[in-house]
């Protein structure tokens, strides 16, 4: 392989690792948050999803890819497998700091915005949220640089990205291969969370 | 104090109401009226229920036996919004938004309400100045730049916003030094003689509550012990009544021994 290839390459696969990630993210994102929320509100539930999480996350990530491998619809062969494994990877920190975010708020803020007449979506939107935003996106931070590099792992059932140089690299004893998926997945990891600290920050300032 | 006619409608009344958790007694049946203009002090040591009846007024907590009327309406027959948000309510620990300035803090009520933006910083302002903070220094400033005295006034402030019908306290001036209380004590009183607003306030400190109250209700373990004007509490016989005097005459002389240590 040629030098002019294989920086073609790299481009090709950072940007399919960059969106395997980002799709993961915003779908856990979408889950976690909200489903972070429900947990603030049902004490009850709490144990039990945050277990399933935390099994999640427990299960090492090459096993828990090749699990998914069998399994109708959701499993296969391919990024949709792959997504699926790396969204049940993130969830956890996303859970839990949403919970711990919004349990974290003042006793005193939240009992004088409800003495004040606040409704439920109120309190949410106007004191909640805003005070738990630094911690929701501290998990936010942390559950993406996981991702960047469980997702390097997605290679291993097709699901491509910057994993295909490591797979091909290991597996045909090639340094300069392993080392350009290890790089870029390194970088990407370290732009992105510099990138969300200091969105963070920014919401921490207040 | 002339009797009121028994047709006039109380501010607030309890009408047996009591509360208990888990099989325990938080408040025994108690059953007393708050007439409109008067500021009823509920003293009590830490336990003693005044904390609890205090959120029934306002719907924090319900009465699990018997009833409490706002304006001869069961606090569960309203819509807990429209109650709140016709209710000051001052805390201890103030619980102003740490993530908005004094202005929002102060006009979140009315925001609520949806008054209009000049409608709202008119009365921001007028409300600052009434509770001695000139508004130009601050209006702009963040609960974290505040002290613990002007925190406490700006909750005073968002607490009157909305010109609420009723206004309630919870140990508002606890957590201050023995200066700013008074101060607080002294604008607190001013407030009342303008405004005349039905007020209930908590507190543990006797000298408080006899200066503050034009009656006081003094609680003991749940049970409502005396209900008197600050005159005759003076001279009332309960147990725990006595054990409160009987601290007013040594807290006189410690207290000065305590501002002469600082």
């Amino acid at each position: 392989m040629n030098r002019p290839d294989l920086f073609e390459d790299i481009l090709q696969l950072t940007y399919e690792h960059f969106v395997l990630v980002l799709a993961s993210m915003a779908i856990a994102a979408g889950i976690g948050i909200p489903f972070g929320i429900l947990l603030t509100r049902h004490a009850a539930w709490r144990p039990w999803v945050l277990g399933f999480a935390n099994v999640m996350q427990t299960i090492p990530s090459l096993a828990l890819f090749g699990f998914l491998i069998p399994i109708p619809f959701i499993g296969g062969i391919g990024k949709r497998t792959a997504i699926v494994a790396l969204v049940l990877y993130a969830l956890l920190p996303l859970l839990r700091n949403t919970l711990v975010g919004i349990l974290g708020v003042d006793p005193a803020v939240r009992e004088s915005a409800v003495a004040m007449g606040m409704t439920g979506t109120q309190l949410l939107w106007q004191v909640e949220l805003p005070l738990a935003a630094p911690t929701i996106l501290a998990g936010v931070r942390v559950a993406t640089v996981a991702t960047i590099g469980a997702a390097t792992i997605a290679a291993a059932i097709g699901g491509g990205g910057l994993g295909v140089f490591i797979f091909r690299g290991i597996a045909s004893v090639d340094t300069t291969q392993i080392l350009a998926g290890a790089i870029p997945a390194a970088l990407l990891a370290l732009i992105s969370d510099g990138g969300l600290g200091w969105i963070e920050k920014r919401f921490s300032a207040v | 104090m002339g009797e009121p006619a028994e047709t006039s409608a109380a501010a607030v009344e309890f009408c047996n109401a009591g509360f208990c958790v888990d099989g325990r007694v938080i408040l025994e049946e108690v059953s007393f009226r708050i007439e409109p203009g008067e500021t009823l002090v509920l003293l009590g040591l830490s336990g003693a229920g005044k904390t609890t009846a205090l959120k029934m007024v306002n719907g924090l907590l319900f009465p699990t036996s018997g009833e409490v009327l706002v304006e001869g309406r069961p606090t569960t027959a309203w819509d807990l919004i429209r109650l709140r948000r016709g209710i000051g309510y001052v805390i201890q620990d103030v619980g102003l938004f740490p993530h908005r300035t004094v202005a929002e803090n102060v006009g979140l009520v009315p925001r609520l309400e949806g008054w209009p933006p000049e409608r709202i910083a008119a009365r921001t302002n007028e409300l600052l100045e009434q509770v001695g903070l000139a508004p130009a220094e601050f209006l702009t400033r963040y609960p974290r730049q505040l002290s613990g005295g002007q925190r406490q006034r700006v909750g005073v402030a968002r607490a009157l916003a909305a010109d609420p019908r009723l206004l309630l306290f919870d140990e508002p001036f606890g957590a201050l030094d023995p200066v700013t209380r008074l101060d607080l004590q002294n604008q607190f009183l001013a407030l009342r003689d303008r405004l005349h607003k039905t007020s209930i306030f908590v507190t543990h400190d006797v000298r408080e509550a006899l200066r503050l109250g034009s009656r006081i209700a003094l609680f003991d373990r749940g049970r409502l012990e005396t209900l008197a004007t600050p005159d005759e509490f003076l001279k009332a016989p309960g147990p725990q009544t006595c054990a409160f005097l009987a601290v007013l005459g040594n807290q006189a002389e410690d207290a000065s021994a305590i501002r002469a240590d600082e």
